[in-house]
């Protein structure tokens, strides 16, 4: 954290000189393990056996915050009896099909819900779960959208063997201290310290909060990594409460607004899911499960025609469905590699790359380059000529020979992009805080905001297609384009923008939040979770209190989403009755004094609980949407207001998180029979050959990860010579052991090597770099910062062309921190030789195999 | 009069000629919560329109440029130690576990020390002393600054200073070195090093309340246990008469590359001079005496 988010850290070392204790958990010594109070050195790769270790260690000790686990948890639920475990299985849970490498994960579901619902379930789920699958739709499930209808048959007492306590239980039952030391490397007295701090750390009076990046998602079972974060929080009673959560540190500025208002191809703004070709022919297919949905997404139906109605507004009207059949539609999986892949077949024709830099940045570059190499067009806007808009000229397949410049028949036009003191906006932060910013100067030149270019773009295109009557340029047509433009180049309003998301009433006034939303067309509203940010007609996003002019909670700093709450789900701050878990950790509570003595929730913070819903109420038979939801359930986005810490629905790969391998990994998985996650999806093609498991030919396990002086692939930092000259050059990080056995010298050069390349890079021998046992054996790890590429002011191989491409099969994320490769002294070869020096390997690999 | 060339001096801009003057300023830096980022390098580098120090991977750990020059006024050092596993710093969180950090086996573990260093502004800047044009000069807030369009490249300030702070630039000549954000100080702004700061391991504010605070958490972190953590340039009576940017350190100052006992190269002038003087006296008694002697 304080190697990539320097300026959030400053909050971590003021906890700590608070008294709060904090350990860092990573392969590497970093910078912020210099600052921790405990660092834990872990084999990439292993963190679900690590925090399997940890569950196993709340439940057998039954250190589990019971009250909050027994009132807030699905962890009395009854599962199906047809249900079997990884642990009957061998590394695989029911239902798995191994000629599609997926699960029908029906009898993953409750007992009772399936007696009453199999049909329905099954009619809903068994046919459209490769659809789903493909389509990264889990969204749509669990918190996304309603699945499970019925309330499911629960054993208060957690004693029922097949209540979800129990199989919890059983199923981490084998992730004891000797098998995280097994599988992890770390030492069992260490992993006792992390227990023993943790856990005394969590309950009525204290909370534990987790902090995770890329590190843990970019695996492929990198959604199941955060699930298992998610059911140790919720076994300690740390989700909902001040100083507890799980955080995701995002990557870049803004990376949580582009998840919001989303820059991925199967979501639309507010988690709405992106509608499906075959399955939401209309509006009604497409509200059909929410219809009789419970909790918050009862509401899915206002949420969406207010969308329809900020986009397509008068145009819009309930006999053309608000103009639902505009929107496009999936026909399965159209995610990022993917459409490489599909690049590289010739099934794509133009890319737009807008702050982005796959040439450098991206798992595979060798494959990223082939395939926007055989493209019609493609848009590069950034703030200097990155890689990925003159690899056909200067890339390295243009050194091996393996592309010609004059084969290439894409056509690159490059856009200059304004940075972001040469615009307003805001950023979404991790903790959902909108903060405006201001311009501060015009952009230079052709620099230009992409507001402007997108606003812009459509207006030309909403030109040339004027007057027209083919019924396929209406979407264009009939969307409300109509952005004020201010100061010398037309730049559009941001603000208009934002009020624009924000939403508006019936009279044209500013929304004050989702809950005035309406269904029959009466309000408008781009992102309903963002409602509320343009309240009262202020822009609620430009406040800038200081915090020792408000309370603790600083609810006047920006604004946070959604209306304004700064801990979501923070009902359950409270117990069932209502009253804070202990005086210290008071946070949001039940008034029974209140509103003329009929009581309301109040507290710190903006209850996220209907303010007057007293903690007794019990939902009438039949209720919908957040009535069907009672006074003791907090988790007011899911179905059956509980949060789950076994999943019976909603995931690809499993109700529960399991220790898998990585795709490439030196070891073959203690745990099961079953190696790496069954359902990861892989791509066998000749271009994106994977290094074989437990392969002598490539030994090592590397990871790759970003430097506080560099920004992700350069594009931001390798063309500032204030940046670069901080760290000047490519270098790799091993151990004084690897060192020593592969004739490695500081500040010399190393080759490391996969099957898909090989690059070089200067060597730091480093005691930071530590030697682990893992199953009797010692296990080198290699690290990489992936900054570098072949332009801008420092240059370097980039780290990335040594991956494979393997996806997490949840939400297609690829796996990119950890792999094996092999490493030696000395540079790469150039031209073809590395061609050569590559198929050397393979064919080692190859022979190494039979 | 007194300690014009050593020793304490309550009133630096006082001696310097300043009658109504601002409170001495300075920074306190707080090495235990530094995180390595180099904002302070980059923040000052933008402001003072520093040029680039080169392209060069040293291999001293992180640290990319290397030390204090003409063309670095703050530079972060990296120091990557193995330290026998007791003497690691205790626990700072009573709820927590007792932390050995980053164990190694056989008793030993990794310590990373992060330091940001800068130009002390010394009570008795020797810099100032030796510079004959004048270039050098003692601000109303009591820091030391070189003006470059007097400087005429001499070069006698730069092995006049006792911390190697000072460098020429090439291409240039000239000497250059923090100026504190001279051009900051004016405005109320804060010096950019400090500024950017994510962690507030820089700290700018008047010397007397910088001292106040670092004592009291030094005092902290020895009843935390953190034995080692001791003050550097805080103390008058040191070798410059205390330095106007001091330092809380975890370990002795050379293992941060800083001198151990530095000392205002003007501080032995009266000795000198007494020495010449004698030496004179005696070379004058012997003259005298040969004189003396010839008339026999």
């Amino acid at each position: 954290m304080a190697e990539c988010h320097p300026v959030g850290f400053q909050w971590v070392v003021e906890a700590k000189q608070r008294g709060a204790t904090v350990i860092h958990v990573d392969p590497r010594f970093t910078r912020t393990s210099a600052l921790a109070d405990l660092h834990v050195p872990i084999r990439a790769g292993a963190d679900i056996a690590f925090l399997g270790g940890l569950i196993n260690h709340v439940l057998r000790n039954g250190l589990d915050f019971r009250e909050y686990v027994t009132a807030y948890t699905n962890a009395a639920a009854i599962v199906h009896e047809e249900f079997a475990d990884t642990e009957d299985l061998d590394g695989l849970f029911s239902g798995f099909d191994a000629d599609t490498a997926s699960y029908d994960p029906t009898s993953w579901s409750y007992a009772g819900a399936a007696a009453e619902a199999a049909a329905g379930l099954r009619e809903e789920q068994f046919e459209p779960i490769t659809l789903h699958r493909n389509a990264a739709r889990s969204d749509e499930f669990g918190s996304g959208g309603p699945v499970v209808h019925a309330k499911p048959e629960r054993d208060e007492t957690l004693q029922h063997p097949m209540c979800v306590y129990q199989v919890l239980k059983r199923h981490y039952a084998r992730y004891t201290p000797e098998m995280v030391e097994e599988v992890c490397g770390i030492p069992k007295e260490l992993f006792a310290r992390v227990a023993d701090a943790i856990t005394r750390n969590s309950g009525r009076d204290r909370t534990t909060a987790w902090a995770y990046s890329v590190g843990w998602t970019q695996h492929t079972v990198g959604v199941q990594y955060i699930r298992a974060a998610a059911i140790l929080q919720l076994l300690l009673g740390n989700i909902g409460r001040s100083g507890g959560g799980i955080l995701a540190l995002r990557g870049h500025a803004s990376i949580q607004g582009s998840t919001d208002i989303p820059t991925l191809f199967n979501i639309l703004p507010g988690y709405l899911p992106m509608p499906h070709a075959h399955q939401h022919e209309s509006l009604e297919d497409y509200l059909e499960r929410a219809a009789g949905a419970t909790g918050f997404w009862g509401n899915k139906r206002s949420y969406m025609v207010s969308l329809l109605k900020a986009w397509f507004g008068d145009a819009a009207t309930p006999d053309n469905d608000f103009c639902f059949g505009y929107l496009p539609r999936l026909t399965g999986d159209h995610g990022t590699y993917r459409t490489v892949m599909d690049q590289i077949d010739g099934k794509v024709n133009g890319y737009f790359l807008v702050g982005e830099n796959p040439a450098v940045g991206s798992a595979h570059g060798k494959l990223q380059r082939l395939g926007m190499a055989n493209l019609d067009w493609l848009v590069v806007r950034d703030f200097s000529l990155i890689e990925s808009a003159t690899f056909w000229k200067d890339g390295p397949e243009v050194a091996t020979g393996e592309m010609r410049s004059e084969d290439v028949g894409t056509e690159v036009f490059f856009l200059p992009a304004a940075a972001h003191v040469e615009k307003d906006g805001t950023f979404t932060n991790t903790q959902r805080l909108l903060q405006w910013h201001h311009k501060a100067v015009e952009p230079s030149g052709d620099r230009r905001s992409d507001l402007w270019f997108y606003y812009h773009l459509g207006r030309r295109i909403r030109e040339k297609l004027a007057g027209s009557t083919d019924p396929r340029d209406r979407p264009i047509l009939d969307l409300t384009w109509d952005y004020p433009t201010e100061g010398p180049n037309d730049e559009p309003s941001a603000d208009a923008v934002l009020r624009e998301i924000n939403g508006y009433g019936p009279d044209g006034e500013p929304l004050k939040g989702y809950t005035q939303l309406a269904d029959d067309g009466s309000t408008s509203c781009g992102t309903w979770v963002y409602s509320g940010c343009y309240a009262d007609g202020v822009n609620q996003t430009a406040r800038r209190k200081p915090g020792d002019e408000q309370s603790w909670v600083a609810p006047e700093w920006a604004w946070a989403w959604p209306l304004n709450r700064r801990i979501i789900y923070n009902r359950a701050s409270a117990d069932p009755e209502g009253r804070p878990w202990s005086e210290r950790k008071a946070y949001v509570w039940w008034d029974p004094q209140a509103n003329g003595g009929r009581g309301e929730w109040t507290g710190h913070d903006n209850p996220d609980f209907e303010k007057s819903k007293p903690p007794d109420y019990v939902p009438p038979e039949g209720a919908k949407a957040q009535d069907a939801l009672a006074g003791v359930d907090p988790f007011i986005m899911q179905t059956d207001g509980k949060a789950w810490l076994y999943a019976p629905t909603g995931l690809a790969d499993g109700p529960l998180p399991t220790h898998y391998e990585p795709q490439e990994s030196p070891f073959t998985n203690p745990l099961y029979g079953q190696g790496s996650n069954p359902t990861r999806q892989v791509f066998p093609r000749p271009e994106n050959p994977y290094n074989p498991v437990g392969s002598e030919i490539f030994p090592y396990v590397f990871t790759t990860y970003r430097l506080t002086e560099h920004h992700t692939a350069g594009g931001m930092s390798r063309s500032l010579p204030y940046l670069s000259e901080l760290q000047p050059e490519m270098f790799c990080e091993v151990s004084p052991e690897l060192a020593a056995e592969r004739g490695l010298a500081h500040g010399e050069w190393a080759t490391i090597v996969t099957a898909r390349t090989a690059i070089e890079a200067r060597v730091l021998v480093t005691d930071r770099i530590r030697t682990l046992r893992v199953q009797g054996r010692r296990v080198h790890q290699v690290g990489l910062p992936y900054h570098w590429g072949w332009r801008g002011i420092s240059t370097g191989d980039p780290a990335n062309d040594l991956l494979p491409v393997v996806l997490d099969p949840n939400v297609h994320i690829q796996e990119s921190k950890v792999a094996t490769c092999d490493i030696r002294p000395g540079p790469r070869p150039r031209g073809r030789a590395l061609l050569a020096f590559i198929e050397g390997y393979r064919r080692r690999a190859d022979e190494e195999k039979q | 009069m007194s300690n014009r060339l050593s020793g304490p001096m309550p009133d630096v801009s006082g001696e310097a000629g300043y009658i109504d003057h601002p409170e001495r300023v300075g920074f306190f830096t707080d090495t235990t919560v530094c995180i390595g980022c180099k904002a302070c390098e980059v923040a000052c580098k933008e402001w003072n329109l520093v040029p680039e120090t080169g392209l060069e991977l040293t291999g001293m750990s992180y640290d990319n440029t290397g030390e204090l020059n003409a063309n670095t006024w703050r530079h972060v050092a990296f120091v990557e130690q193995r330290v026998p596993a007791e003497r690691a710093p205790a626990d700072l969180a009573p709820p927590g576990p007792p932390s050995p950090r980053g164990a190694l086996g056989d008793g030993e573990e990794t310590r990373w020390l992060m330091s940001s260093d800068v130009c002390k502004h010394c009570t008795h800047a020797a810099c100032l002393d030796v510079c004959p044009t004048g270039a050098i000069f003692r601000t109303e807030f009591g820091s030391v600054v070189i003006q470059d369009d007097v400087c005429n490249g001499c070069g006698y300030c730069i092995p006049a200073c006792p911390y190697g702070v000072i460098g020429q630039r090439p291409g240039d000549g000239g000497a250059f070195k923090c100026t504190l954000c001279y051009d900051r100080l004016g405005d109320g702004l804060e010096p950019a090093c400090a500024k950017a700061c994510p962690t507030d391991s820089i700290q700018y504010g008047p010397l007397d309340e910088l001292r106040e605070r670092a004592q009291a958490r030094v005092d902290d972190l020895h009843a935390a246990g953190v034995t080692e953590a001791r003050l550097y340039g805080h103390d008058d009576n040191d070798g410059v008469g205390g330095a106007g940017a001091f330092f809380l350190l975890l370990d002795e100052p050379e293992a941060y590359g800083m001198p151990p006992d530095p000392v205002v190269t003007t501080r032995d002038l009266p000795s000198m001079w007494r020495w010449a003087g004698a030496a004179a006296l005696t070379l004058l008694g012997c003259a005298a005496a040969s004189f003396v002697g010839g008339k026999r």
